[in-house]
């Protein structure tokens, strides 16, 4: 009785799935196909069968493995206990005696600063350390203004630029600077330091070629690593290596797709102080079609006639250039950074940089800073040869007269970098760390006798670079000495003499000689 | 001195005694930048009216966590144009006000809406049970068929217009596309097509610029394009609109009141900059002061600032992990995680947005598995997520991820971007939303710019962390420090909040912000809308769907004065185009029912009223309060019928105001 019942629901549901499937447009030839195909031939259908199965499984599993090679299968009880017995490693290591010192030692500046700064010791001492070259910062006709802009902007622009952002000011001051350098377009950023790390990766992409001078700074290197692009290195100003290496490109190059190719280097160094040869520089792009990505970050309102940077300097079109990227926030004495080029080399970063595109804009008293400063700059290009006369007076107290450093900066250059002398170094066999020590040391005997000076922080760019360390790129440690208009003569002299004195009573304290005989 | 004079009020006003509270010591500490905050006769005068009303109301001993409670009204706009308060006896004769202080007034409300009612305040608080996933209601499928014909429609013919183009046409367009005298192409053309061809089509919805400050309105400059948006002519006119798209959270976007004051005054002592990095010679007795101020303010020992809040992602990671560590990261975390991430040379791994039992898996596999290859264990795993996400509105599930980190011994990194001002009855992020210890949080970092009206980012940790970091950190040791006049800001801004600086403002504005976010998510969705999100999210994201819609949609509003912003494809998934709603503390109940109305007449016009109900917004009977609503669908047999909500525009401004305090149904 059940097994009849069971039989007829059966036979029910059977009819039931057969005539819904009927129903299904295309039925019919399925099922006749299924019919002409069956001949008789059980074993070929057997076979249809596991090849459409085969099939399904094949479209519904992953395209990629889920896992790697080598996965080990683990039970859940051995998983809790490896979960168990796992320790991390603190989040961070330890401080080195080396950084606790100088955390300790590090200046902090009561008020304002300017050529003349108070310390949080009571001490007011001469400022040879902040990069305001030209004293804008005590201009109370810059003040007037950014105040004026507080007024009417407010602070903070609450927005990245493509979000309502972008301010009237801000198109200012790109067009200002636009002006100023002579290029098509600008684009204006938040911060100068990652600026250059993102104009970068914004054009170059997997594939692309970049060639780069060994000495380029921090920020250069991580956008080089971010783009993902084939770099090549070339030693650090050396036009006939940069030459051989784009002659490789090229030649390796030959047979496959163009590809974008980039050099990418320095107006003035950040790691060394000097300068390029432009115009050779623009000479070998044009022979072997690269296009140059130039960091004027430390060069922009330094170099030329009335500070335009190494374009003017060195009497180059800047259109030649195709990216120009500097900074507002050194001697500009405002905020943020800029990249000039062609309408479409500015308009392709402003969705494609990711530091324009994912940040908040530039505070509008900050834009309104720097197009004044221009300003200022531009209608009074003396200002510029009086920090020259500056730099040239501290030259002369230093580089020549110093038995132990040397000046590698170029001689317009505020910046002025001084490294142990190759024979100090060989002789007395210092390494790394301990040039770093000795160069501590001496701004620390500075900054007693009331100068308050620098070093030059590589730590970063060193670690950067990984293990084994390249050894033709040669970074040094060094001090750096930043110039300002804002001291007179016999003030620099002074503060050159101090300088001078301190690296030479540190040089031949007892522990720094032991350290060359041991 | 106001500081002092404040002092006595500051202790039974504003901050309810957390348990981080104690912590608080700089109240009491002496310091020397206070006297930044009194020079301006305005300020002066503005704080004597609120200590007259802080005397009337002394005796209530108001609690923050009942706002129901008789608050004491101060309101900003009252208070700052020295009109007669309500509460007050009459004591001068009526007085018409000057034709200049009716224009500062209005310039005023334009930055900082006065406060309508004083009922319309709420508090930001997590309430007991775990945090749910918001219901995502989905379209018909009308609707996502046809978004996908849209972009296949766009796709294909601008590949038709790409080929023509590039054989018939001598546009400069088409020549940058192609290698030209030896150079690639600046732009590869696959990479660029998006950009050309389907965002060129809506770019004037972008980029608006605008003038002035971006507070309660903005100023748009009227633009028109004669290429089809590839460039624009400025009419040289402008149009005021409503701003519910800077990241204004609470309303310190302003160029008049206290935090403008200070700034000035900053500026005029310290100049514009500071001329070096941090390890330079660029470290001030300010920065430390603000630095002190930010840890004290988010609950960590120690905090240290960047100028740049995308940096300060960028290069914390770097400075965190390295070769032989994992980092977890939510797959919706910012770009500027990700690209800190890649930076460190830490192995990357992403869990599904805020599943916590995807997290657990990708955690037990990690440990278990080990690095890939080698085997050996990681040297240590660090989860990253983010407080509050820009695009969905969603906040981080921290208690879940907290119970993991107990079991799993990873390290947290919170990225409060958004949440930090925006969320918690103290304004101090998620962990205090969620009335979570911060010590259980390894790492906090946020940015200055939204919620302070500042620039920049912190970092906040472990007194040791922060050392290391200060030593490490490349844009420490390279990149420019903070400006004095951007310091100030965030100093004067923090003070208000913490109620050191004109007490019951901040309170005011974090309230404020609260009630703001839950009336309008819950008018949108009665009206019929869907909308993405947490409820007490600032953030509202409202689905288009379809690419054409948020052209149509952001030029509607612009018509209807309000500026909104729209995001679509890659920033959100193909299909879900949106826009995107940012409340502030500077709006008021008024702003709030103006973007409603005109998000009903958009739309009914755009086809946006979709919503099923099951996410919400429906009627329930007199009698059923929202807290009782399952239970009574459970004993009525309604669990799954869902009713879709469409409000008349009269009902949601009504009933709005007092529902939006309860559950949000």
């Amino acid at each position: 009785m059940d097994f009849q019942e069971a039989q007829g629901r059966l036979l029910a549901s059977f009819d039931e799935v057969s005539h819904v499937f009927h129903k299904v447009p295309g039925s019919a030839i399925l099922s006749r196909y299924i019919q002409t195909s069956y001949q008789n031939d059980p074993v070929r259908s057997i076979l249809e069968v596991f090849l459409v199965i085969f099939f399904i499984r094949y479209l519904l599993s992953p395209s990629y493995p889920t896992h790697g090679p080598n996965y080990v299968k683990l039970r859940e009880e051995e998983i809790d206990e490896l979960v168990q017995d796992w320790e991390p490693e603190p989040l961070v290591p330890r401080q080195t005696p080396f950084e606790e010192a100088e955390a300790d030692k590090l200046p902090v500046i009561v008020g304002p600063t300017g050529p003349k700064s108070k310390l949080s010791n009571g001490k007011t001492v001469t400022n040879l350390a902040s990069y305001n070259f030209y004293n804008f910062n005590a201009n109370e006709q810059i003040k007037e203004k950014a105040i004026q802009t507080l007024r009417t902007y407010g602070v903070g622009p609450c927005g990245p630029p493509q979000f309502y952002g972008t301010q009237d000011v801000h198109m200012k001051t790109e067009a200002d600077i636009a002006a100023y350098l002579g290029t098509q377009g600008c684009i204006v950023y938040a911060q100068a330091f990652s600026t250059i790390s993102s104009v970068i990766p914004a054009f170059c992409k997997r594939g692309d070629i970049i060639i780069a001078d060994k000495m380029v700074n921090y920020s250069i290197r991580k956008g080089l690593e971010i783009s993902r692009s084939n770099i090549k290195w070339f030693n650090h100003n050396d036009m006939e290596d940069l030459e051989r290496v784009m002659q490789k490109v090229v030649k390796e190059q030959a047979k496959k797709k163009l590809t974008r190719r980039f050099i990418v280097t320095e107006g003035l160094f950040e790691m060394v102080g000097d300068s390029v040869d432009l115009p050779k520089l623009v000479e070998l792009k044009e022979k072997y079609k690269f296009r140059i990505v130039l960091d004027e970050t430390w060069s922009f309102g330094v170099l030329g006639r009335t500070g335009r940077g190494l374009t003017e300097a060195q009497n180059v079109d800047s259109s030649q250039i195709d990216m120009i990227v500097g900074s507002l926030a050194g001697p500009l004495c405002a905020g943020g950074g800029f990249c000039c080029g062609t309408r479409d080399v500015v308009e392709h970063q402003r969705i494609s940089a990711a530091s324009y595109t994912f940040s908040a804009a530039l505070p509008a008293m900050l834009a309104v800073t720097a197009s004044e400063t221009l300003n200022v700059l531009q209608s009074n290009p003396e200002i510029l040869t009086q920090c020259r006369e500056n730099i040239k007076t501290m030259r002369a107290q230093l580089d020549p007269r110093s038995d132990w450093v040397v000046c590698t900066s170029s001689p317009e250059n505020p910046v002025m970098l001084l490294v142990l002398k190759p024979d100090v170094v060989r002789v007395r066999e210092l390494t790394y760390e301990d040039q770093e020590r000795i160069l501590q040391e001496c701004v620390e005997e500075t900054l007693n006798n009331g100068v308050l000076v620098t070093r030059l922080k590589s730590l970063p760019t060193i670690q950067s670079i990984g293990a084994p360390r390249d050894e033709t790129s040669n970074i040094q440690p060094a001090l750096k000495v930043c110039i300002t208009s804002g001291l007179s003569k016999k003030e620099i002299e002074k503060a050159g003499v101090v300088i001078r004195h301190a690296i030479t009573k540190v040089m031949t304290r007892k522990p720094n000689r032991q350290a060359s005989v041991a | 001195m106001p500081r002092k004079i404040s002092l006595p009020f500051t202790n039974n006003t504003s901050m309810p005694q957390t348990d981080k509270g104690g912590e608080r010591s700089s109240q009491s500490k002496g310091n020397r930048l206070s006297n930044f905050f009194s020079p301006s006769p305005r300020s002066s005068q503005q704080l004597s009216a609120q200590q007259a009303l802080m005397a009337v109301h002394n005796g209530s001993t108001p609690s923050v966590t009942a706002p129901s409670l008789s608050l004491p009204t101060i309101s900003l706009s009252t208070a700052t144009a020295g009109e007669p308060n309500l509460d007050e006896p009459n004591t001068t004769l009526f007085q018409p006000p000057s034709s200049e202080e009716v224009s500062r007034k209005r310039r005023f409300d334009a930055q900082f809406g006065p406060l309508v009612h004083p009922s319309h305040r709420y508090v930001s608080k997590h309430h007991g049970e775990g945090l749910t996933a918001p219901v995502i209601d989905d379209p018909p499928y009308y609707f996502v068929l046809t978004t996908y014909i849209s972009y296949l429609l766009l796709i294909a013919l601008g590949h038709i217009r790409d080929f023509f183009g590039k054989r018939f046409s001598k546009k400069q367009m088409y020549n940058t596309l192609q290698a030209a005298g030896g150079y690639a192409p600046l732009t590869d053309d696959f990479d660029s097509f998006y950009v050309r061809r389907l965002k060129m089509r809506i770019d004037d919805c972008f980029a608006r610029p605008i003038i002035g400050v971006p507070g309660r309105y903005m100023s748009l400059m009227d633009r028109v394009s004669d290429d089809f948006n590839a460039s624009y002519r400025y009419t040289g006119t402008h149009t005021e609109t409503l701003n519910v798209s800077s990241y204004n959270y609470l309303g310190f976007a302003q160029s008049e009141g206290p935090c403008a004051d200070a700034v000035e005054e900053c500026i005029r002592k310290y100049g514009v900059s500071f001329c070096s990095p941090r390890a330079d010679a660029g470290t001030s007795d300010l920065v430390i002061e603000v630095e002190r101020e930010i840890a004290a303010f988010v609950g960590k020992p120690a905090a240290m600032i960047f100028s740049m809040g995308f940096v300060t992602n960028a290069s914390s990671f770097p400075a965190l992990v390295s070769k032989g560590c994992l980092i977890i990261s939510d797959e919706l975390n910012h770009a500027s995680i990700r690209i800190g991430a890649r930076l460190s040379g830490a192995v990357i791994r992403s869990f599904r947005h805020n599943d916590m039992d995807d997290l657990e898996s990708r955690l037990r596999e990690a440990i278990a598995q080990g690095q890939p290859r080698t085997h050996r264990p990681w040297k240590k795993i660090l989860v990253a997520v983010e407080g509050l996400y820009s695009m969905e509105g969603t906040m981080c599930d921290l208690p879940g991820i907290l119970r993991l980190k107990e079991a799993y011994k990873f390290f947290l990194f919170v990225d409060e971007a958004h949440s930090v001002g925006a969320l918690g009855p103290n304004g101090r992020g998620v962990c205090d939303y969620f009335g979570i210890d911060p010590a259980r949080v390894d790492i906090l970092m946020g940015t200055l710019t939204k919620s302070f009206g500042a620039n920049g980012g912190y970092v906040a940790a472990e007194p040791h962390i922060i050392a290391k970091l200060k030593s490490t950190n490349a844009s420490t040791l390279l990149g420019e420090s903070p400006a004095p006049g951007v310091l100030m800001q965030i100093m004067a801004s923090l003070k208000l909040i913490t109620g050191e600086l004109c007490p019951g403002q901040g309170e005011e504005r974090l309230q404020r912000i609260a009630f703001n976010s839950r009336y309008l998510r819950l008018g949108l969705k009665r009206l019929g809308l869907i909308v993405y999100g947490h409820d007490d999210s600032p953030i509202i994201p409202v689905p288009l769907y379809h690419p054409g819609k948020m052209s149509a949609f952001s030029h509607e509003m612009l018509k209807r004065k309000i500026s909104i912003v729209v995001v679509g494809y890659p920033a959100t998934p193909l299909i879900s185009s949106r826009a995107r709603f940012c409340v502030s503390s500077a709006h008021n109940k008024d702003d709030m029912d103006r973007l409603l109305a005109a998000c009903d007449e958009v739309g009914d016009i755009l086809q946006l009223k979709f919503s099923t109900g099951i996410a919400g917004g429906q009627r329930i009977p007199e009698g059923v309060t929202p807290e009782d609503e399952a239970q009574w669908r459970k004993e009525n047999g309604l669990e799954r019928t869902f009713e879709a909500p469409r409000w008349p525009l009269e009902d949601v401004i009504a009933a709005g105001a007092v529902d939006c305090k309860s559950k949000l149904r």
